[in-house]
């Protein structure tokens, strides 16, 4: 009893902490001056850097998901439908859920980390010093560069998981290219293209509001930094998977 | 040092700070002249960073007011405090560097939030503070690659970019040998001359504290228990203040 309430607690300090966060990003966000050069080194950090990743993620993803599919599929014949079941999986759940897992681990901690290295150096102090709010110089940028990269990255990843199951199906299983790939598209519409569009921009403002909090409130040396680190992958990757659900029933 | 009937440049009354239930600044009185060097000394943990971020608006006193140039701090909105901190320039410990920008880039970073200064313009008073700390020439180092000396001086290089009428100095010289510290303390006196300002620093380095100040507070438990010249407080036979001067490690500090 006492751990559960020791664990809603937690879960209810947390979520304030985020909502603190959102809010001072969201009421920073009109305000002058813009500072374009920090939002678009973000982007490429966030964006362009995390290609490898994601593509990888997504290409093993759909590789595995048109293997799986088809073990299963082939007992009622239904084989004909692996394109189906790997497109429609994708575009709707796995590429946008997986692949925010991965930016969770790459980009989440990197800002745990860096704003937490630039909180025990005092150098958040020293923007505040030098008549610069941290929020609007450090977080604001982070933020929305990466709610705006991740549903680019994902669609990409949609397009790599795709083609990773048609390369499977059609070198592996003898499946005929050109039906497998009108089956992809078949019984696919645009609801289900963004839907996992709209989880993707969601998970990244998740993702970036947990990370740069994490980061901005770290106390205690190099073993606060570390703690800060590992709680922006945790909390950002549980966030992701709790928002998942409920997102998807809303959307759906 | 102006005369005495002049108001302080800044005024402390009554500051109380507590984290948690450790009480770290007990009524702390102080009132600082315009143009005066002020050092603060005092044994580690004894508060006395905590007492410059009150100066500056980084901590909110939880009783008692901070008055500069007669603005009492908390009657200052958020954006508005943000505007004030202009009149401040403040080093940092261990310099505080931005270490993702080079060390021209951290000076030029206060004249570029000012959007007062065009392009060359920045690029001139850069090379003037790199001057003033005599580091010429070390504009496209990273701050890695800096020595902890060389670090502290661009990080006093970019306090003073914006000519502020106050400087704050926090442990500029711990941990530094002795001919470093030395230096030091000779660029923050030209600095003080140059810039004409008030300046409040914080040490535990008795020669450096001697050397620099016009007058010393030493902060003890919370509270301010001497303050003077230096030729006062050489006189002053408050045994706690004694045993500090002289480095023991007995005494009525150590209870």
């Amino acid at each position: 009893m006492a751990t559960l309430i020791r664990l809603a607690e937690s879960f209810f300090t947390e979520m304030g902490r985020f909502a603190m966060m959102l809010w001072r990003v969201l009421m920073w966000t009109p305000r002058p001056p813009y500072d374009w050069r920090q939002l678009f080194q973000q982007m490429q950090r966030v964006g362009v850097q995390s290609i490898p990743v994601v593509a990888l993620t997504a290409l093993f993803t759909g590789m595995v998901m048109a293997l799986q599919s088809y073990r299963v599929l082939v007992r009622f014949s239904a084989e004909g439908y692996v394109g189906s079941l790997v497109g429609v999986s994708m575009v709707r759940e796995l590429a946008c859920v997986l692949g925010a897992l991965m930016v969770a681990g790459r980009c989440g901690s990197a800002m745990g980390a860096e704003l937490g290295t630039m909180r025990v150096t005092e150098q958040i102090d020293a923007l505040e010093v030098l008549a610069t709010d941290p929020i609007h110089y450090l977080v604001v940028p982070r933020v929305w560069a990466t709610a705006l990269m991740l549903p680019l990255l994902i669609a990409m990843a949609d397009a790599v998981g795709i083609y990773g199951g048609y390369v499977v199906a059609v070198l592996m299983m003898g499946a005929n290219p050109v039906t497998y790939a009108s089956n992809s598209f078949q019984f696919m519409e645009l609801n289900d293209l963004t839907s996992g569009l709209i989880k993707a921009a969601v998970f990244g403002l998740l993702i970036a509001v947990i990370g740069c909090q994490k980061g901005f409130y770290t106390r205690g040396g190099a073993a606060g930094v570390g703690r800060s680190t590992t709680q922006a992958v945790v909390l950002g990757s549980i966030a992701v998977l709790i928002a998942d659900f409920f997102l998807t029933k809303v959307l759906f | 040092m102006s005369s005495s009937t002049a108001p302080p440049k800044i005024r402390l009354r009554e500051i109380r700070k507590a984290f948690a239930s450790k009480v770290v600044l007990d009524g702390v009185d102080l009132a600082i002249e315009e143009g005066e060097s002020l050092v603060i000394i005092g044994g580690s943990g004894t508060g006395k960073s905590v007492l410059l971020k009150h100066i500056i608006g980084l901590m909110k006193p939880d009783r008692g007011t901070v008055t500069v140039d007669g603005t009492d701090l908390s009657t200052l909105g958020y954006r508005e405090i943000t505007g004030f901190r202009r009149r401040f320039g403040m080093a940092f410990q261990e310099g505080a560097l931005f270490d993702s920008m080079t060390v021209a880039q951290n000076i030029a970073f206060p004249l570029e939030r000012a959007r007062r200064f065009d392009r060359s313009a920045v690029r001139k008073r850069v090379d003037e503070c790199l001057g003033l700390v005599r580091l010429d020439g070390a504009e496209e180092k990273m701050p890695s690659e800096l020595s902890g000396g060389m670090r502290r001086r661009v990080g006093f290089a970019r306090a003073i970019a914006l000519k502020p009428a106050i400087l704050l100095f926090d442990e500029p010289t711990s941990g530094l040998d002795p001919v470093m510290t030395a230096l030091l303390d000779e660029v923050i006196l030209d600095l003080q001359r140059t810039l004409e300002s008030t300046t409040v620093t914080i040490t535990h380095d008795m020669t450096s504290a001697f050397r620099i100040a016009d007058r010393i507070a030493m902060l003890h438990r919370g509270k301010i228990i001497a303050i003077g010249t230096p030729k006062e407080l050489k006189a002053d036979t408050d045994p706690r203040l004694l045993q500090f001067l002289e480095g023991r490690a007995e005494g009525p500090l150590s209870e």
